[in-house]
């Protein structure tokens, strides 16, 4: 048997289409904090093992399980346990962009 | 030499052969892992066995090598539905290892070097039905299968024999491991196809 020459994972752009189906937002481009070391960083960041029975997103500090997504048939499990807090952009909230009605 | 793998069209001896529910045959050997692969030394490499009062059993690794081996040839079911057929082991039966272990826990979490744990009922374990293997088709066992070092729980799908392991924690409460904890099926009987939650 021979050995890989280094670990295999990709980086947490994987996770975006899979993350898609759950999310209306690209949680890729979201911040994070690891729980384990406290390092902060993009979700993109990540490393992920995708050869397993799901998706493990470690942290690239202390390479710690940050994320896991699990999907079966039916469902997908998230798991966050290793995430302090997710910072998601979102377009400004109450600003006028001329779509929608004014104030009667 | 020929670069069409005959893997394509099946062998004749894959003919009649019986497979759990949706698992399809492979003949290489597919290496999964959900986090770097750990180094252990074996001179600092060990294993125990920590009882639900307390207590703990520790074999080193000549400790493990001195004890009496056995050599498994079993089936293998990986929940992401292959399975590989008459693999060739050599370790340690729990039964061995357990000889003097006194517990009447029912339960078992199993962890190993890197992180990773799995769950399984402790008469899994036993009676013939599990064993650490070190050796893979006559040859050490290479750490992305799980050297130097790992469980071998062929009735279970794959992901209960815990590459790297380290120790078994004999509980009185389940305690649901990596995968048991995202979804997949507390059990796993591949012949139940119990791959999810709910299976
Ligand atoms: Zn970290």
């Amino acid at each position: 048997m021979t050995e890989p020459a280094q670990d295999s994972y990709q980086d947490g752009n994987a996770l975006a289409g899979p993350l898609r189906e759950i999310f209306a937002v690209d949680v890729t481009a979201a911040g994070g904090q690891c729980v384990h070391c406290g390092l902060t960083g993009p979700v993109a960041s990540l490393r992920v093992y995708g050869h397993a029975p799901g998706l493990v997103a470690r942290c690239p500090g202390c390479d710690e399980v940050v994320l896991r997504l699990v999907r079966g048939p039916e469902s997908a499990w998230l798991d966050l346990r290793g995430t302090v807090s997710l910072r998601i952009p979102l377009p400004a909230q109450g600003v006028p962009d001329g779509s929608e009605a004014g104030p009667a | 030499m020929g670069f069409i793998s005959r893997g394509f069209h099946g062998r004749p001896r894959d003919e009649g052969v019986k497979l759990p529910p949706g698992q399809y045959l492979v003949h290489d050997f597919p290496v999964l892992s959900a986090g770097p692969t750990p180094r252990v030394p074996l001179d600092r490499w060990e294993f125990a066995i920590d009882t639900e009062d307390g207590r703990t059993h520790r074999w080193s690794w000549r400790e493990l090598m001195a004890l009496p081996s056995e050599t498994p040839t079993v089936d293998l079911h990986c929940v992401t539905k292959w399975s590989k057929l008459g693999t060739a082991w050599k370790g340690v039966s729990l039964d061995t290892l357990f000889a003097d272990v006194e517990s009447s826990a029912e339960y078992a979490l199993v962890y190993s070097y890197g992180g990773y744990t799995t769950n399984l009922p402790v008469e899994d374990l036993l009676d013939g039905k599990a064993w650490i293997v070190y050796e893979f088709d006559g040859e050490e066992l290479a750490a992305a299968h799980g050297g130097p070092a790992r469980l071998l729980v062929p009735h279970l799908y794959l992901w209960k024999s815990a590459k790297w392991v380290q120790g078994i924690r004999l509980l009185n409460e389940d305690w649901p491991g990596f995968w048991e904890t995202a979804g997949y099926h507390n059990y796993g009987d591949p012949w139940r196809e119990q791959r999810y939650q709910g299976d």
